[in-house]
């Protein structure tokens, strides 16, 4: 529905302070005693908890506004202070207007005819650099005004104004009471105001000196009635209480014309309290206290910090229709669907428009109540009222059913739902799937769609929220579906992709392996492809073929395996070479350079042309092919992979023992003082890099002799060729060497003085000594390796301990800055004041997700464009 | 204090700045739909422009060489140290 009319429209907003007037003119109460409630226990008339102030008792009514409870917002009170009181937020404002305004006349201390030229000073300043150059501008006059002894205009002598912190002002070693300094900033005409960036009519500055103290509504300060039936009042209406029992008893002493000083004493407390009032942190200042000892809860901290209002209940909103649990993996439900134990389904639900048409289909849920699934919790009436279904009411609720009611039914399967898990780090951190309602209590998702969420099963917990109008369910929909996040905006490439065991089934299947025509369509139908049309009549099947059924048959690609060399007759021998035509694919073994997350193209081009639904589809089907071979074959990765025959050892016992011969014999050149510096380097450096250097060498030799010797078609080796997991390193540290520990980048060298461990001689560079771990793991590590195995492993854990929180950090603080960026249709990129941050966007105006991994290819476009 | 004798307009890193003429400075503006103020904003005092005895007020063109695009022009406003 469109409003008819706008009556007025917002030009500008000002801000500014209360002024006395006004505070008296937005009262609707005079507080004037510090009592609460009467003998009966009903709020004292003129007291804190005065019902004009507003009602937090049920069954009362406003006197101010004659609404009832939670209907009544509240209404401000004040009190009439018996001597003024500078308010805290503005020491401040009062301290430079007073050192920089005449004491007598009060006017700024700069002579008349230079006055235009600051003003104009400061004019120029905001217009080249806004508002914050005219501030610091400010600031500069003001240290400079603040010197000046003798005021231009009525050549009165000036005395310096100093502050004793937190609100008191002393000129000349005497005090400026408020009243003075009120006195003194009426004087200031609202012309002078405007230099110091004051806009008199908003603020005028003597305001900043309180007469009158507004007492806010008793509706933002509630009491609390406790078992017992005693009343608990908040913490701001104690703080309130003081205030107002103190500036009684200011009048009365002040009436019986008691001794100066008691009426000081009276004064300074006054000013306590109301500093307190606003702020309880006050640096200079004890805080306020309960009788238990804990700090009063004033003003800003109901304000500021993590548990204040702004970032607590503003920012950090709760949600309704959300869940969290643990999560595990389910490869056989689909990439975008997510699964939820059936205790949430039942919690959670979904508002269903009652017509005429499904209303008996409704009324089925209702029947079954909120304890059966798939039920109904609540019937919302056309004016918003909800009604829970119980037993008790089911057949009163069915009978008064009608269109215009809402169901709120159970989640049910194809339902949708926005899954999460922190941190939230890109758009792909939160997105929408299909519900699938399973058994058990922990939410499911396809291992596939683990590398956007940054999720693994070790314990990760995520979100589920449930959107609950068709608008936002339309949105979650268009905008945030598992398909339309598949190509990364960071790279162009699809983030999606086959992991671990999806990864080595498809190599297995597509390196070598032949299966019958009944095995074939065994795997394909346990994959989930029903159509199978594009298998031939033979009676045997290479894994190729098979694989071939899951593309489209008009699709076309050519790419590189994982070991590609580029040397032709190399990948030829080792298949690196893929080349599907016409959805065939004739040469190239499927590993995690073709299906994995973010690499390879074959993805990319199957999204590009076939769109995110089929892609998602064939993504899912390659997934579980994958997996599905691997079931049929069996897969174990066993220690004997690590076995090395006797060769092997001897190879790497050798190769060992000759790096520590050459590593002995740098020591005693070096000793004898034979070793020569590298330029630029001094021997000790020259040392280490040399036997660092060596000993990396001889690790790296190890290696080369595990992978020559180790069995090809193990397992461990499989799935490091394959890419699914691990590598050649890992295995060599299992089998042959584990390798120098590093510390800073260095040879590990502290601990005792002089030496690493006791048992080592002091001055010992060996490199045993020296951090290096001559053993494998399978072989075991000795004593010594393993302690400065554990010395780098603990570094590396403080490390990531200590990392996580700061580029945390860090990304909030980019996330703040940049928030409103955004790129205008000119493909310019600028902030929300229309400044202009980049002329084009990247520099090249590319949208990276609609590219080829951040590049256009520009061949292939010419190509399809001759084609059409 | 003696400056030392180093040409930061000669290194690599520095990319070419030049102070562009009254009708390319229209042209900017309109093209961009901006007054001055919405320029990215660069010293008077800075060195890679010193040389060119800039004016506040000036609009100088950088051309960098872009890991995406090859070569980019940017844009600044010469400001007041
Ligand atoms: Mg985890
Ligand atoms: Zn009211
Ligand atoms: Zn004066």
């Amino acid at each position: 529905m469109m409003g008819p009319s706008i009556h007025k429209k917002v030009d500008s907003i000002v801000f500014g302070v209360f002024s006395p007037k006004i505070i008296k003119k937005m009262s609707s109460a005079k507080v004037v005693t510090p009592e609460l409630y009467d003998k009966e226990g009903y709020p004292v008339d003129g007291g804190l908890m005065d019902i004009r102030l507003g009602v937090i008792d049920p069954g009362l009514r406003c006197k101010t506004c004659g609404q009832k409870l939670k209907e009544c917002t509240g209404h401000f009170g004040y009190i009439e202070l018996a001597r003024p009181v500078i308010h805290y937020n503005f020491v401040s404002t009062v301290l430079t207007l007073l050192r920089s305004t005449c004491r007598e006349c009060g006017r700024v201390l700069i002579p008349k005819n230079k006055i235009d030229s600051y003003a104009k000073v400061l004019d120029q300043a905001e217009q080249e650099g806004g508002i914050s150059a005219r501030r610091s501008k400010i600031k500069e006059i003001i240290t400079t005004l603040r010197t000046t002894n003798k005021c231009p205009w009525c050549k009165s002598r000036q005395q310096k104004v100093v502050i004793e912190k937190p609100t008191s002002f002393y000129e000349n070693e005497k005090r400026i009471t408020p009243i003075e300094a009120r006195a003194r900033l009426e004087k200031v005409p609202d012309e002078d105001c405007m230099l110091f960036g004051i806009n008199a009519k908003a603020f005028r500055p003597e305001w900043s000196v309180l007469t009158v103290l507004p007492i806010p509504p008793v509706t933002m300060r509630p009491s609390i009635t406790l078992e017992s039936g005693e009343r608990s009042e908040d913490d701001l209406t104690h703080k309130l209480g003081d205030i107002v029992r103190i500036n009684q008893r200011l009048f009365e002493n002040i009436n019986a014309g008691a001794p100066e000083i008691i009426i000081e004493d009276l004064w300074d407390l006054l000013q306590y309290h109301i500093t307190t009032f606003f702020d309880n942190a006050v640096a200079q200042l004890p805080p306020a206290r309960h009788r238990s000892g804990q700090p009063l809860k004033t003003i800003s901290a109901r304000i500021k910090s993590k548990e204040g209002r702004i970032r607590h209940n503003l920012a950090g909103k709760r949600t309704n229709f959300s869940a969290r649990t643990v999560i595990s993996p389910d490869p056989m439900i689909d990439l975008d669907e997510v699964g939820i134990p059936i205790i949430v389904a039942m919690k959670l639900s979904v508002p269903e428009k009652v017509t005429e048409w499904n209303a008996e289909y409704l009324k089925k849920f209702i029947d079954r109540g909120p304890k059966k699934y798939p039920g109904a919790n609540y019937v919302v009436r056309p004016d918003g009222k909800k009604k829970k279904i119980t037993d008790e009411t089911k057949e009163q609720v069915i009978e008064e059913l009608q269109p215009g009611y809402s169901v709120e039914r159970h989640l049910m399967d194809g339902d949708i739902a926005i899954f999460n898990r922190q941190p939230s780090l890109h758009r792909m951190s939160m997105m929408c799937h299909r519900i699938r309602v399973l058994p058990n209590k922990t939410f499911r998702l396809n291992p596939a769609v683990c590398a956007p969420y940054n999720a693994d099963f070790d314990g990760d917990e995520m979100n589920l929220h449930v959107p609950q109008t068709e608008e936002a369910r339309i949105e979650a929909e268009i905008l945030m579906q598992v398909k339309t996040q598949l190509i990364s905006p960071r790279y162009g490439l699809s983030i999606i992709g086959c992991i671990q065991d999806a990864i080595t089934g498809n190599y297995l299947l597509t390196k070598a392996l032949n299966f019958s025509r009944e095995e074939a369509v065994e795997l394909l139908l346990a994959a989930r492809e029903n159509d199978l049309s594009s298998l031939s009549n033979k009676q045997k099947f290479s894994g190729k073929e098979i694989f071939s059924v899951l593309l489209p048959t008009d699709f076309n690609f050519e790419g590189k395996s994982k070991g590609f060399t580029g040397d032709e007759k190399v990948d030829m021998k080792n298949d690196t070479v893929v080349v599907i035509k016409k959805g065939q694919l004739e040469s190239g073994i499927m590993d995690k350079a073709n299906l994995g997350e973010g690499s390879g193209l074959m993805l990319r081009n199957l999204v590009k042309q076939y769109g995110e639904q089929k892609a998602i589809e064939i993504l899912g089907k390659i997934f579980r092919l994958g997996i599905e071979v691997l079931l049929k074959l069996g897969f174990s990765c066993c220690l004997h992979d690590t076995d090395m025959p006797k060769e092997a050892r001897e190879e790497i016992e050798n190769t060992l023992s000759k790096a520590y011969e050459d590593v002995d014999e740098m020591i005693a050149q070096f000793n004898e003082g034979k070793l020569e510096a590298f330029p630029g380097r001094s021997v000790e450096e020259t040392l280490e890099l040399k036997i660092l250097e060596r000993l990396n060498g001889a690790r790296n030799k190890t290696g080369g002799i595990v992978g020559d010797f180790a069995q090809k078609d193990s397992s461990t080796i499989i799935m490091a060729n394959s890419g699914a997991r691990g590598n050649p390193l890992n295995l060599a540290q299992m089998a042959g060497c584990v390798g120098q520990q590093a510390l800073r980048g260095k040879r590990i060298d502290l601990g005792y003085s002089g030496r690493t461990l006791s048992a080592f001689k002091k001055g010992d560079l060996s490199p045993d000594s020296r951090g290096f771990i001559r053993n494998s793991f399978k072989k075991g590590l000795a004593p010594h390796e393993f302690f400065f195995g554990a010395m780098t492993g603990r570094d590396s854990l403080m490390d990531t301990a200590l990392r996580t929180p700061k580029s945390g950090y860090l990304y909030r603080r980019l996330a703040n800055a940049m928030q409103d960026v955004k790129i205008e249709y000119d493909e310019s990129v600028r902030d929300a004041t229309g400044n202009v941050i980049q002329f084009n966007y990247g520099e090249d105006n590319l949208d990276v997700s609609k590219t080829e991994g951040g590049k256009l290819n520009v061949q292939r476009i010419i190509k399809s464009v001759l084609k059409a | 204090m003696a400056t030392p004798k180093f040409d930061v307009t000669k290194h690599i890193l520095v990319p070419k700045h030049t102070i562009i003429s009254e009708r390319e400075r229209k042209q900017v503006l309109e093209k961009y739909n901006i007054t001055y103020k919405e320029l990215p904003k660069i010293l008077v005092n800075d060195s890679a422009i010193k040389h060119l005895k800039p004016k506040v007020g000036d609009i100088v063109k950088i051309v960098r060489a872009s890991l995406t695009a090859g070569e980019t022009i940017y844009y600044r406003g010469v400001i007041n140290a």
